[in-house]
């Protein structure tokens, strides 16, 4: 067996014998990264996560966390693992210290070492001066870090992180990812995320896969995946009206000229160095540059490269559309 | 993180079992206002209901009058009139006697209404289910080493416990509006009712979260319930004894659990109690228990497999 926090072979889900949520998806996470699972709405992030945490069984494939099969030797891998689900899903009616005891109740943790780790825990996402208030009085951004909480409340040597920050404001969400690359940095804990805000995949993961239809499209760190676009994007304008992508295409790095819109758009690795060879290029042959920009490429260009430019309205089960809704509602309070 | 996790070898399988019983229980005792509604209910229905059809006081000797053409035509003495009078009250009394088995109708009632509570109780835990699925709480749970069937035992247990307290509270209400005790009634009898109401609690509330637990939605389970819940109440004794109803109800009423239940309760507060009968009612209602707590149990524990 390697070494790998995940591994996943074929993995598959299939709803009520006709809808592939998962389709035969493989990948492994390695000790100490942040893996991203990156999609849009339906692409089967969720359905992923729960048959990794054994909420439920794969139709097809296997998987292995911390080397146990997931079908298998699902009680060493609750034992092993930490959630964070999309949901909140905390009880209103208890405050966040019960809270905490509670999920500590469910790994059989005994209390006196409960009480221990849930106070290190509220001082670790700054809900201390709130313990004892009822989560109903709760923000978004507190209802999250307490969910946070209670996913550590075991000392997992992995955490699983659905949505992390749906529905929160700017600040809540930067302070999510300090927490995020704190649990990484200071515990030495592999984190798998899902999310479908690009900057967030961008800013806190290793490594990303994305997937769409139940299928990983491809998989890299982001700076690979946004190399893999073929480069910065230069465009520029010219005095004159003549075309010159047969001229601008021997430029050494040059990879693609086209024109569009009266200006020229030129695909080129390492732009900051090909750009001003160009203008040199163009100046010898009399052509007066007017307007230049270079552009590095985003996540943003990536995704949409891969997964198409339609929006998603995938059929939600009601459920998850119900749970959903309840979630945003709370965070935005 | 270096302080691992020793303690996983001395859990037992039954860990969270309580954590989660009593996260359920919480919800109750902690909201003064639910809990103020559970002491108010049975004082409205006891006050109401009891005492409007306080079926005693018509045929009670005080409510009797012998019309005066009657008197005079047949020249009655006052002491004549006054062993009339309460002639015609005690055959009042013995036809509630023989319809209800007590001369209270009240304690009657108050016995139907500890079954009636704990089946809306057991049907209220079963829909929290639902509730469980739809926020998350449930996939939650699922990933954390609990066994599945301490999930559905905490929903069980819950329902049970706080139907039992449901039946003391009402049964310390009913008092002071007359509830009368058997005759041969012991204290101890309590400990009867106690184990009766588990039973029919663990088997009720088995078969209700059951129906609940594959629903996303609330409308089916309600639909399925409500339709159960009408013969279960109705077609009992609950408020009617099934002696005097017709054939056909009475067919129904002596397959329902809830009617055995009662009886059961009945024969141990407010009777004089027939043990063969007793026996009978415990039998039947332990077997209804066992048969729909495994069937639940095994049904949902799959679901949560899947
Ligand atoms: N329990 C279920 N029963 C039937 N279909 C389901 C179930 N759960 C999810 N699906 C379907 O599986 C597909 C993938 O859903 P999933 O929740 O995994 O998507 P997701 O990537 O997490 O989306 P989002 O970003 O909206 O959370 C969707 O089409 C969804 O309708
Ligand atoms: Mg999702």
């Amino acid at each position: 067996m390697s070494d790998d926090v995940i591994k996943a072979e074929g993995l598959t889900k299939v709803f009520n014998h006709n809808l592939v949520a998962v389709d035969h998806i493989s990948f492994s996470v390695r000790q100490g990264e942040i893996f991203g699972f990156l999609g849009p709405n339906g692409a089967g992030k969720t359905t992923t996560i729960n048959m990794l945490i054994t909420v439920l069984k794969p139709t097809e494939g296997h998987a292995y966390i911390l080397g146990s099969d997931i079908v298998k030797e699902n009680m060493e891998v609750r034992n092993s693992i930490g959630v964070v689900p999309q949901e909140y899903t905390a009880d209103e009616d208890l405050t966040g210290y019960e809270n905490i005891l509670l999920c500590a109740d469910l790994y059989g943790i005994p209390r006196n070492i409960a009480k221990k780790r849930a106070i290190e825990l509220l001082e670790l996402v700054e809900l201390t001066p709130f313990k004892d208030k009822r989560v109903q009085t709760y923000s978004g951004g507190m209802r999250r870090r307490l969910e946070l909480a209670c996913g550590l409340i075991n000392r997992p040597k992995l955490l699983f992180l659905d949505e992390p920050t749906l529905g929160l404001d700017v600040q809540t969400r930067t302070a999510t990812w300090n927490y995020v690359r704190r649990l990484k940095k200071e515990y030495g804990m592999t984190l798998f995320m899902t999310t479908h805000y690009l900057e967030e995949a961008d800013a806190l993961c290793d490594r990303i896969a994305i997937i769409d239809h139940g299928k990983i499209i491809v998989t890299g760190t982001p700076d690979e995946l946004k190399e893999s676009l073929g480069g910065d994007i230069i465009t520029l304008s010219i005095q004159k009206d003549v075309d010159i992508t047969g001229l601008v295409k021997k430029i050494p790095h040059v990879k693609e000229a086209r024109k569009e819109n009266g200006s020229y758009l030129i695909k080129s690795e390492n732009g900051e160095v090909t750009a001003p060879l160009i203008i040199e290029a163009l100046r010898k042959e009399g052509h007066v540059v007017t307007k230049l920009s270079l552009t590095k490429p985003t996540l943003n260009e990536v995704y949409l490269q891969y997964t198409g430019r339609s929006m998603r309205d995938a059929e939600e089960s009601p459920e998850a559309v119900f749970a959903q809704r309840a979630t945003m509602r709370r965070a935005r309070q | 993180m270096s302080e691992t996790n020793g303690h996983l070898n001395s859990r037992s399988k039954l860990h969270g079992l309580w954590a989660l019983t009593n996260r359920e229980l919480k919800k109750w005792y902690k909201a003064p206002i639910v809990f103020l509604l559970t002491l108010i209910q049975p004082i409205i229905w006891l006050g109401l209901l009891g005492n409007a059809l306080n079926l005693g006081s018509l045929v009670s000797p005080s409510s009797f009058t012998i019309p005066p053409q009657v008197i005079t035509q047949l020249q009655l003495t006052p002491t004549q009139i006054n062993g009339l009078q309460q002639l015609f009250g005690n055959l009042g009394n013995q036809i509630l006697q023989s319809t209800f088995g007590t001369t209270s109708y009240i304690s009657f009632m108050a016995v139907g209404m500890i079954a009636f509570t704990a089946l809306f109780t057991t049907m209220f835990s079963g829909m929290s289910v639902v509730w469980d699925r739809r926020l998350g709480f449930l996939n939650k749970v699922l990933s954390t080493p609990v066994s599945r069937s301490v999930i559905i035992l905490s929903k069980v247990f819950s329902a049970t416990l706080r139907s039992m307290f449901q039946a003391l509270i009402i049964l310390v209400i009913a008092v002071p509006f007359g509830f009368q005790f058997g005759a041969n009634f012991n204290p101890l009898n309590l400990l009867g009712v106690f184990a009766m109401l588990f039973l029919v609690c663990v088997g009720l509330s088995s078969m209700f979260i059951a129906i609940n637990i594959r629903s996303s939605r609330i409308e089916t389970p309600m639909a399925v319930m409500n339709l159960l819940n009408l013969p279960l109440t109705f077609a009992s004794s609950a408020f009617f004894p099934i002696d005097k109803m017709p054939t056909w109800l009475q067919a129904v009423a002596s397959v329902n659990p809830m009617s055995y239940t009662i009886d059961g309760m009945r024969q141990l507060l407010i009777f004089n109690t027939n043990y063969t009968q007793l026996v009978w009612d415990f039998a039947y209602v332990g077997i209804f228990a066992v048969v729909l707590t495994t069937i639940g149990v095994v049904l949902s524990w799959r679901y949560l497999n899947k």
